[in-house]
């Protein structure tokens, strides 16, 4: 290679090199820089919950000696390769031959040894503080049970059955009322995973796991499944409402109640009776006790069906009976092939279980 | 040395027909043959890995695309993850090893030829009855044709209640014969680089190519073995009603992570190896300096082989480990940081005070430094297990393994390529073309790659078919499938220069790099049974002895 040459191609390394930091600072900014929606985004860098939090704090050391150490090697590359490439008028002889220097070696074998002894104690102290936390007094316990491809929460303390949207309270630090949440599956592995409230943990069927958030702030927090279940796994969404106290114990009041029962919808109500509904739903106060399905007991209190994947309006809910697939293709609910008039009468059956 | 050499066998093979010569490669049990065979497999598979790979890219361009059902795109991950890691990765390094080591170690063969060609057909069925799958059986629900189940198939989905048909079958199956292959090829490796080195060649004076590839072969005997039994306790599972795995009946899903893990981690360090072998032999030449610590470099090789068995949960931060397990696995993790990091530092120290040309096998050599400086900095988030639990089965991790497997294994692979493809050729390849070949993949990789860490970090889990609009991750995943169709542009450059090569390159001659190690002592292509004379020699760079006889390496070793 000519002289020329080598230095334009060595310009256009460099080019791309500060063409490629640009673009991570660009990136970095757009990643932790407000944005309009900024609430809906469930970005690991926004912590409302403890365990986010110290995952979150812990994260920012990792980064700044991750980074550090990217800067060290990467300038030591960068000037090796400029400094140390060969120039034009070159006498053609080999450079001097060195075979290694153990004062060298012995150099970056103990600090890195050093770097990695403060990162693990940094880590297990989170590790610890995460994993072994007390319950307070206080704290509202929840069953989440994974099923292809939906969530059930059950509060057995509270006797609430929901499904897919998951509600908890605020908790302050004066006094705190933390969620802990027992992760079960009815089938495959699916994975909990809220970012601004907690790490993810794993629902694996014959196992038991565990996980719990104190959210500081109310408002809706985004999630979804992490491991791959099944054919649905993208539109096994999660949504957690933290509600302020009082919301939290109204909610619970309304959906301890039994099912609303209205005369005018009586014909829906017969037709999901003596359908291949029940089988799989359950709605209190009937003879509907299926668990394949979510309860729908108070479907309306929910914002969403199919996990999240359509609102939960009278015309999506339409849509979902007379052709699941239409919004969740694979999903395990059958397409019922009502007529259109029974099909009618369902849905305002179904828009009356508020 | 090279007047030593004469040409045995038939004087011009080119005379016979096309038939017969075919046959040849068929029946062939050479090592070059073999290793020819393994890269051009592993080069077709990698078109058809790509192709599936950017199947994905296209379905993910925007959120609530229609390209592909769900269906077809769960096959698609499954299918480009075992093709580019089975397939793909471990062939085309297999190839390498059964090509170079006995040239590099001065000797005519491998220890085993019949188990070469075993191993290598082994390997090729297993690939074709992965893609039998197509035509052979269904997947989850009946769905699908091929494989849905991911590239780690954890249980219980695998498991004959949510995967019926053949499908799960024919991955279990093409895993199970290729596994055996790769244990044949390691005992290969191992049994020629201990049993036939060279007169003067100590295990001290061996290339790092031959050191590496020792330690890959114990590694695939270790991590391979626990793979292929737990694929023989799924098709109990699946054909004779056993429950190893069948949770419905009391079985263990976690069992089935635990003896996949123990592979896969392992595994990385079988695919890496082999590339940190290709960097050592490369970056020397082309910074005309020995490498710097040599026996360092072995050391830390060996230990980061040890260290890599202890590894494998930190796969599985996310299962619900006791807070001990998760402590310790963190710690293993960190500490294997350390001799990777050795290994970086005296590939540095290599160039340092070089006098470095900037030929493609360079040029790839340094954009792998470059990546997998960055890959080792973001297993070390993955590795902090607090950090794992938000990082992990999200994209940011798909981003990690990739900028390992793309950054730093695919591209020592090209530099490779490069390198040795004058010695298997007797041909050069077009260096302007090389370069085309290089910079459009580093732009490409780089947008693809750097770019996929971020919706990992917002919250967007791995393998799902589509996504929300307004999580904040559309304009990551556009400019990731940006990316894609520069790497395709790369890889278009590189089978152009490949095939222009090896019809009108120019002759290459017997050692076109001035380097040092035995194979570039005999013609390009070396002749049948590589060496007329077994070559004596007295340092680890017998060829520099040979330029310098005034000042040769084995006055300072």
């Amino acid at each position: 290679m000519k002289p020329s040459e080598q230095t334009r191609s060595l310009g256009r390394k460099i080019a791309g090199i500060a063409v490629l930091l640009a673009g991570f600072l660009l990136a970095a900014t757009l990643c932790f820089g407000s944005s309009p929606n900024g609430s809906q985004i469930p970005s690991i860098f926004k912590p409302q919950s403890t365990p986010a939090d110290s995952i979150f704090r812990l994260s920012l050391l990792v980064l700044t000696i991750t980074g550090l150490i990217f800067i060290i090697v990467f300038s030591l590359l960068v000037y090796s390769v400029v400094k140390f490439r060969k120039r034009g008028g070159d006498d053609g002889r080999e450079p001097p031959q060195v075979y290694g220097s153990n004062q060298v070696e012995l150099a970056w074998t103990v600090i890195p040894v050093l770097v990695v002894l403060v990162l693990f104690f940094a880590t297990a102290r989170v590790i610890h503080s995460i994993q072994d936390a007390p319950k307070p007094p206080g704290t509202i316990e929840v069953i989440a049970i994974g099923h292809q491809f939906w969530w059930e929460f059950r509060y057995p303390a509270l006797g609430v059955v929901t499904a897919n949207e998951l509600h908890v309270p605020v908790s302050d630090s004066s006094n705190p009322s933390p969620t802990f949440i027992t992760l079960l599956s009815a089938d495959t592995d699916h994975s909990f995973w809220v970012p601004r409230l907690a790490g993810k943990t794993d629902l694996i069927p014959n196992r038991e796991n565990h996980t719990w958030i104190d959210p500081h702030e109310t408002g809706l927090y985004l999630g979804q499944c992490a491991q791959y279940c099944g054919t649905q796994h993208a539109k096994m969404l999660l949504r957690v409402y933290v509600d302020s106290r009082e919301q939290f114990d109204q909610w619970v009041e309304d959906e301890k109640k039994p099912a609303v029962v209205n005369d005018q919808v009586g014909e829906g109500r017969r037709i999901f009776e003596t359908t291949a509904c029940l089988n799989c739903h359950a709605v209190s106060g009937t003879v509907a006790d299926g668990h394949f399905g979510p309860d729908l007991t108070h479907l309306m209190s929910r914002a969403t069906i199919a996990s999240g994947a359509a609102p939960n309006t009278p015309e999506q809910l339409k849509i979902w009976i007379r052709n699941p697939d239409s919004i969740k293709p694979g999903s395990l609910m059958p397409a019922m092939k009502l007529n259109e008039k029974d099909l009618d009468a369902l849905t305002a059956y179904l828009v009356t279980l508020r | 040395m090279a007047s030593d050499t004469i040409a045995l066998g038939i004087a011009d093979p080119d005379a016979r027909p096309i038939g017969e010569r075919l046959h040849d490669w068929v029946v062939t049990v050479d090592h070059k043959k073999l290793g020819i065979l393994y890269i051009l497999y592993s080069l077709l598979m990698l078109v058809i890995g790509g192709v599936e790979a950017t199947i994905m890219r296209i379905q993910l361009i925007v959120p609530h695309n229609h390209f592909v059902s769900p269906q077809v795109f769960n096959r698609m991950f499954t299918m480009h993850g075992t093709t580019m890691i089975f397939f793909v990765a471990m062939p085309i390094l297999f190839g390498f090893g059964t090509y170079l080591i006995p040239l590099m170690i001065g000797t005519r063969d491998m220890a085993f030829p019949r188990l070469n060609a075993f191993s290598f057909w082994m390997t090729a069925f297993g690939g074709l009855l992965l893609y039998f799958s197509f035509i052979g059986g269904n997947g989850l629900y009946g769905a699908g044709n091929a494989p849905d189940v991911g590239w780690f198939a954890y249980a219980p989905l695998t498991s004959r209640a949510f995967s019926p048909g053949h499908s799960t079958d024919f991955w279990t199956l093409a895993i199970l014969v290729s596994g055996i292959g790769s244990i044949g090829t390691a005992v290969n490796f191992i049994t020629t680089i201990l049993c036939m080195r060279c007169p003067g060649m100590t295990l001290g004076k061996m290339p790092l190519l031959a050191w590496l590839n020792l330690v890959t072969g114990g590694l695939v005997i270790l991590a391979v073995s626990p793979l292929t039994a737990a694929q023989i306790m799924l098709s109990i599972d699946r054909f004779l009603g056993g429950h190893f795995f069948d949770t419905q009946a009391g079985g263990a899903a976690v069992l089935w992570m635990h003896f996949f893990w123990i592979f896969g981690h392992p595994e990385v360090y079988v695919l890496i190896i082999p590339c940190f072998a290709f960097a050592s032999e490369i970056i020397p030449v082309f910074s005309r300096k020995p490498i710097f610590g040599y026996p360092v470099m072995v050391g830390a090789s060996v230990a980061i082989g040890f260290i890599s068995m202890s590894v494998w949960a930190h796969h599985m931060f996310t299962v619900g480990m006791s807070s001990y397990g998760n402590a310790f696995f963190t710690a293993t993790t960190m500490v294997i940081a350390v001799p990777t990091g050795i290994k970086i530092f005296n590939w540095i120290g290599t160039m340092w005070g070089g006098k470095i040309q900037f030929r493609a096998p360079m040029l790839f050599c340094i954009g792998f430094l470059f990546q997998f400086l960055i890959a080792g900095l973001t297993g070390i988030m993955l590795g902090a297990s607090p950090f794992n639990w938000q990082l992990g089965n999200s994209y940011f991790v798909v981003a990690h393994f990739h900028y390992v497997i793309v950054g730093g294994i695919l591209f020592t692979v090209f530099g490779a390529f490069y390198y040795w493809f004058p010695k298997m050729s007797g041909r050069m390849y077009s260096e302007a073309l090389a370069k085309w070949h290089f910079w459009l993949f580093l732009i490409g990789f780089h947008l693809t790659f750097d770019f996929m860490h971020i919706p990992g970090m917002l919250g967007m889990p791995r393998r799902i078919y589509t996504y929300e609009p307004g999580r904040g991750w559309e304009i990551w995943n556009l400019i990731v499938t940006i990316g894609v169709f520069f790497q395709i542009a790369g890889v278009l450059v590189f089978v152009v220069n490949l095939l222009w090569s090896l019809l009108k390159g120019e002759p290459a001659g017997n050692d076109p790099w001035d380097a040092w190690t035995l194979e570039w002592s005999t013609t390009s292509p070396p002749p049948d049974y590589n060496y007329a004379t077994i070559p004596v020699v007295e340092s680890r760079r017998p060829l520099w002895d040979l330029k310098h006889p005034e000042d040769p390496d084995w006055k300072y070793e």
